[in-house]
């Protein structure tokens, strides 16, 4: 009877835009050792003074069910979605990536760079800094692509999510 | 409407008039000087000094828990905020409205590591049900009315609102608690229909139901005590209370079974572990109620009635979990179960209560009251009987002697028991008495400790002779730290590490430096005598009773274990060690 099979869920939860919000979600995920696999946070009505947060996080059918009362009992948040169990969605994340090489390597991440329909946003003679957009398994394998170029750096956004369709929060 | 313009501490104490309070618990110091000033020029709220922040909160949750109506807590920044955790946390383990206002240095000092400053707000968090730091003059009248909206409704607990000094001594507007929209915290108090209906077809539907009550059925109300007494005598079913929950059904009542859980009786336990349709009221599934999960109640179909949906499938799933306050949803279930003419099959239910009738014929709380010395249970038992004719309130500390009062003291109604259930705080006891005797100043007010718990807090005899608080406090002193002793006797091979109460100080002595009556009592042919003569004493009263040191909390379903496996204790078996190694690690 037990559920104990572990699944992703992305959760996005509508929240009032004021200070220490944020560290009641993040304080709320740690202080009930939940698991936070990314999490974005950007303001998205300026004049509600809302914000959108995007968390990804993983655990048994029971444990999320609990991520997300608890996160609706929490008094400046509006609204709480999975959108994992609400329909189809679409999931996005930017990444930044450094290469540093020269010769054959380097022309080889343009290639790469290309396939994937990465923007070099910077260069110089021996290094790119290639911007990538794309769901988070699209930007895992390009990373692993460029591991044997000279990838030096990294910095990802974390996931931003919205339901595919006409559904809305 | 033209706004009115007063000070910030105007504002703060205008808003507390308004909202209806007569007393705040605190303790002053620099960042609220301005609130005490303003204090001290009024006379419609009553100001009660505790000697210690904690006492301040527990005073506050007494108040609260034996009137139904939010505590209020004053007391400064810094240190004043951080005695306050624990009590804080205690709230909002238990549940108990409390907005506890705490000074702040002023906004331009903050994050500068200012004299008494601490990160309040960063601290309280994880131990409030919500808190604010007032930045804004504009915000302070909002936040005090929404302070009191969001501690008091959904899910009680406690809110803390954070006020730095310049805002306090600044102009600020006020606005009336009508004036005042709240944006995001509305809880759902009415239950969903449709799974009301379905919960009474499946409770008609039980041949070994039970109901399992807890804390929210107080926190709902008294008019929602009411109601599960109609409706657990319409159906005829066994009913037993969480520690949290006692009071909220008679105990005389002979459908009750008792407190449940770690030192629950037998009947309740073994009711619950072999029921097949379990509704659980306003109570959270706690790991001291279920024992262990996998083991728990494990031929049941289970509803739970929770205003927290967060309550509701965190420990143990149920098959129908209805969101919803307690009062309302057993409105609609007394609605459902009369219109639908329910009845629970009534030969089942005959030899189910002949099973319980078994279990009852155990008498799990007994205990031989010898000529030579006071058994504890006896001292619980005695107080009850001597106290029936009066309005009695009862709080206490965490220990042994609390568990025997939860046994052994009969609670006819909700209000009146007072303890720290889910945090467990030693200290609890005295200040959480001097809230209740404040809110009852004619009632009796009796607290039981232990000789440990009361060191925890006694600083707050000065509290209780100052404002003639005649408050009755009983000692179980059994020299011990008792429920350490106990645990370390049944499960650390009875190596008594640090668990004796070396050096304990003379009760009467020190009551009497305290200004008020100490009296001892180690012979039991004189205890009834002794609480008689504490119950006419016009004051407070320390009586410091000595009780068998040997004596352990029975029955008791040792961590780990199912409710089917209780320990009976002494009576039956005598002290039994407990081999395991998971029951170790738990608490």
């Amino acid at each position: 009877m037990k559920e104990t099979e572990i699944s992703k869920h992305t959760i996005s939860v509508l929240v009032d835009n004021e200070s220490g919000v944020l560290a009641r979600v993040i304080g709320l995920f740690s202080g009930r050792g939940y698991n936070i696999e990314s999490l974005t946070v950007a303001e998205v009505d300026a004049d509600a003074h809302q914000s959108r947060i995007t968390v990804v996080t993983s655990g048994t059918p029971m444990v999320i069910e609990q991520i997300k009362a608890q996160l609706s009992r929490l008094v400046p948040v509006h609204k709480v979605s999975d959108l994992t169990l609400a329909g189809p969605s679409v999931e996005r994340e930017l990444a930044l990536v450094k290469v540093i090489a020269t010769g054959e390597k380097r022309v080889e991440s343009l290639r790469i760079a290309d396939i994937f329909k990465a923007r070099a946003v910077d260069a110089t003679n021996n290094s790119f800094v290639y911007e990538i957009i794309g769901s988070p398994e699209k930007i895992d394998a390009f990373i692993k692509l460029m591991e044997p170029l000279g990838l030096s750096e990294i910095s990802r956004t974390g996931v931003a999510a919205i339901s595919r369709g006409t559904l809305t929060m | 409407m033209a706004e009115r313009i007063l000070s910030g501490s105007e504002v703060v104490l205008q808003a507390l008039a308004d909202q209806g309070v007569e007393v705040v618990f605190g303790y002053p110091g620099g960042a609220v000087l301005p609130l005490y000033d303003e204090i001290f020029k009024q006379n419609r709220i009553r100001h009660v000094l505790v000697r210690h922040e904690q006492a301040a909160v527990h005073a506050a949750e007494g108040y609260a828990r034996s009137t139904g109506k939010v505590g209020v807590v004053l007391v400064t920044s810094g240190p004043g905020a951080t005695n306050a955790v624990t009590g804080l946390t205690d709230a909002l383990m238990d549940s108990i409205p409390v907005v506890c206002l705490t000074g702040q240095v002023p906004t331009h000092l903050i994050g500068n590591d200012a004299f008494q400053e601490a990160d309040t707000t960063g601290i309280t968090r994880p131990c409030t049900k919500h808190n604010y730091l007032v930045k804004n003059p504009d915000r302070l009248a909002r936040t005090m009315h929404e302070a009191f909206h969001v501690a008091s409704s959904g899910r009680p607990g406690p809110v803390v609102i954070d006020l730095p000094k310049d805002i306090l001594v600044g102009k600020a507007p006020y606005l009336e608690p009508a004036q005042v929209q709240h944006r995001t915290y509305n809880p759902v108090v009415k239950g969903e229909r449709s799974q009301i209906e379905e919960a009474m077809e499946m409770l008609a539907s039980a041949k070994k139901p039970i109901l399992y009550c807890g804390g929210g059925v107080i926190n709902s109300g008294m008019q929602a005590c009411k109601l599960l007494t109609e409706f657990t005598r319409m159906t005829g079913a066994p009913i037993t209370l969480t520690l949290m929950g006692l009071g909220a059904y008679p105990a005389s009542d002979k459908q009750y079974l008792g407190m449940l859980g770690m030192h629950g009786t037998y009947e309740a336990n073994m009711s619950m572990h072999d029921c097949d349709v379990m509704v659980a009221i306003g109570a959270r599934f706690d790991d001291r109620v279920t024992g262990n999960l996998d083991f728990f109640a494990p031929n049941s179909q289970k509803i739970q009635v929770d205003i927290d949906q967060s309550s509701i499938n965190k420990n143990v799933p149920v098959d129908i979990g209805i969101v919803g306050d307690v009062g309302h949803v057993l409105e609609d279930m007394i609605k459902i179960w009369k219109a639908k003419q329910y009845k629970i099959e009534a030969n089942a239910l005959d030899s189910w209560w002949k099973e319980i009738e078994g279990w009852r014929s155990k008498h799990c709380l007994s205990y031989k009251q010898p000529t030579d010395v006071i058994k504890p249970q006896h001292v619980i038992r005695r107080v009850h009987a001597l106290t029936r004719d009066r309005k009695t309130y009862i709080t206490t500390d965490v220990g042994q002697h609390q568990m025997w009062a939860a046994q052994h003291f009969g609670f006819e109604h909700p209000y009146e028991w007072m303890t720290s259930g889910g945090l467990g705080t030693m200290g609890y006891g005295m200040p959480a008495a001097l809230g209740v005797q404040v809110a009852h100043p004619d009632a009796t007010v009796v607290c039981f400790t232990g000789d440990a718990s009361i060191m925890m807090n006694i600083q707050e005899c000065a509290t209780m002779t100052q404002y003639r608080l005649p408050i009755k406090t009983v000692i179980l002193n059994n020299r011990y730290m008792g429920m350490v002793r106990q645990w370390q006797q049944l499960l650390h091979g009875s190596r008594y590490s640090e668990s004796y109460s070396e050096t304990l100080p003379d009760f009467v002595k020190l009551s009497e430096a305290f200004g008020f009556t100490g009296m001892t009592c180690n012979n039991p042919a004189d205890l009834d005598d002794a609480i008689k003569k504490m119950l006419e004493i016009d004051g407070p009263v320390i009586l410091d009773v000595a009780v068998d040191d040997k004596e352990n909390c029975y029955p008791m379903i040792p961590s780990g274990k199912p409710h089917n496996e209780m320990l009976l204790g002494q009576e039956t078996n005598g002290d039994e060690a407990i081999d395991s190694d998971e029951g170790m690690v738990l608490v």
